[in-house]
């Protein structure tokens, strides 16, 4: 069973939708106790950096998620949900993220038209069955202006180029996330939603 | 590297897909789910479905098509028709919409999408552009392409990108369902001058008139409707085509 967490950022039914279609149970929720009955925790997340911190601090999510994953529960960020693992981010000032992940949040250089919006490719960095069945140059969806720059390469499961190589996918054994949206992004999407409930199983 | 996007646009009235108003003998009409599965399952890119629904109560029956869409389709779609106002917005990225296109009503109301991309984020944000060429210069046109706002394409997409929309799609009046390729000129002019993704709509006929609009018009995407409705291409066999001619594209 797979809490989703619901912080008010963004549309949630979404990842909901492809999880029922790959038989992974899962709930959505909004209040951080209902994380401990859970066997793997998904943070998603469209929208602003400091707001979303924000909102997750009120709600009461960050300690709890940080417990839990001290718990040694597997945690999986989407999008903006894989940003606030890192340390802090510079969107809008400078806001301390989760600090799940070392490494921080920056903008995308203006040589490239920002949003980073469309499929673009995977370069595999890790040896893991979340990446089972996922290929060099494979393809996925993505939209974001801001971008990941992990300080530790071995955190670094996927990298994408977009004018800057940068972090897509970050594991650091229970902790992932994905930049990309794999509720979107087809087949590729889909098994590397699979490979997570297979972790989290 | 990022690819190219093939972008099929599906016309949705009362909860049907209508095949473009030239073929109105046939009236052929299908299931906007089925039909965008099918795309999706050919290689389609994004999906786009777009409201003509006359009737402001018949506003539900689409609202249920976003839903089904969004549960069964895992692929990006925009939304458009229809959009006026902040709420509209929302209900149809409640829906499961990622993004949500506005015309004639952001030209009215330019602060909309102000508004709405403060509220939802720029990359929802859609600003589809309908434009027309008089006395060599460009302009916006509303109403079907019936009415010229005097504003220029240029000024206007420009402005579009200043107050928040994160991709414009540029739909050519004079070209749209003539199938004799896409205006490559304007699209690279425009693509020149705003620094967001920009689609190409509007003259899709055969495999080539894409070709030319992703290199010579350097589109970030391409949009069509009847030549894949009525499989005069075929969007795999397309996506080929476009690979094998070393633009970055996404197969299987």
């Amino acid at each position: 069973m797979i809490a989703i967490i619901d912080y008010g950022a963004g549309n949630l039914k979404n990842v909901k939708h492809a999880l029922t279609l790959l038989n992974i149970d899962s709930y959505i929720t909004g209040n951080p106790r209902e994380l401990t009955q859970a066997d793997g925790i998904i943070l998603p997340g469209v929208g602003a950096f400091g707001e979303a911190m924000k909102r997750l601090r009120e709600q009461g999510f960050v300690d709890e998620i940080v417990s839990q994953v001290n718990d040694g529960k597997p945690l999986l960020g989407i999008c903006l949900g894989m940003q606030l693992l890192f340390d802090k981010s510079y969107e809008h000032g400078e806001h301390d993220g989760l600090g799940l992940i070392d490494g921080e949040i920056v903008r995308f250089s203006s040589r490239e038209k920002v949003p980073h919006m469309g499929w673009n490719q995977l370069r595999l960095k890790q040896t893991t069955p979340l990446n089972d069945r996922v290929q060099d140059g494979d393809y996925v969806y993505f939209v974001h202006s801001y971008y990941a720059r992990a300080k530790d390469e071995n955190d670094i499961l996927h990298e994408t180029t977009y004018g800057d190589t940068f972090t897509s996918a970050v594991k650091r054994d229970h902790v992932m996330g994905m930049q990309y949206h794999p509720e979107k992004s087809s087949r590729v999407g889909m098994q590397l939603l699979k490979n997570f409930g297979e972790m989290v199983r | 590297m990022l690819a190219k996007r093939i972008v099929p646009c599906l016309d949705v009235q009362d909860g049907r897909v209508v095949k473009g108003k030239k073929f109105a003998d046939i009236q052929d009409v299908a299931d906007p789910v089925e039909l965008g599965k099918r795309y999706s399952e050919l290689g389609a890119d994004e999906l786009v479905f777009y409201d003509i629904t006359a009737s402001h109560e018949k506003r539900n029956i689409f609202l249920d098509v976003v839903e089904r869409v969004a549960e069964e389709v895992h692929i990006p779609f925009t939304v458009g028709g229809g959009i006026r106002s902040v709420d509209d917005f929302r209900a149809v990225l409640n829906a499961g919409a990622d993004k949500v296109s506005v015309n004639s009503a952001a030209v009215h109301n330019p602060s909309l999408i102000d508004e709405a991309s403060v509220r939802f984020g720029n990359q929802c944000v859609v600003l589809s552009i309908d434009a027309k060429e008089e006395n060599g210069e460009w302009y916006v046109f509303v109403k079907g392409g019936r009415e010229n706002t005097g504003r220029t394409l240029l000024e206007w997409a420009i402005e579009g990108e200043k107050r928040g929309a994160g991709e414009i799609v540029l739909n050519v009046m004079d070209t749209d369902g003539v199938k004799e390729g896409y205006r490559s000129d304007v699209m690279a002019m425009l693509s020149e001058r705003v620094n967001i993704p920009v689609v190409a709509s509007g003259g899709a006929g055969k495999s080539e008139h894409f070709l030319d609009v992703l290199t010579q018009g350097q589109a970030d995407a391409a949009l069509a409707a009847s030549v894949f409705h009525f499989n005069e291409i075929d969007i795999t066999e397309l996506k080929h085509y476009l690979y094998n001619h070393e633009l970055p594209i996404r197969l299987g």
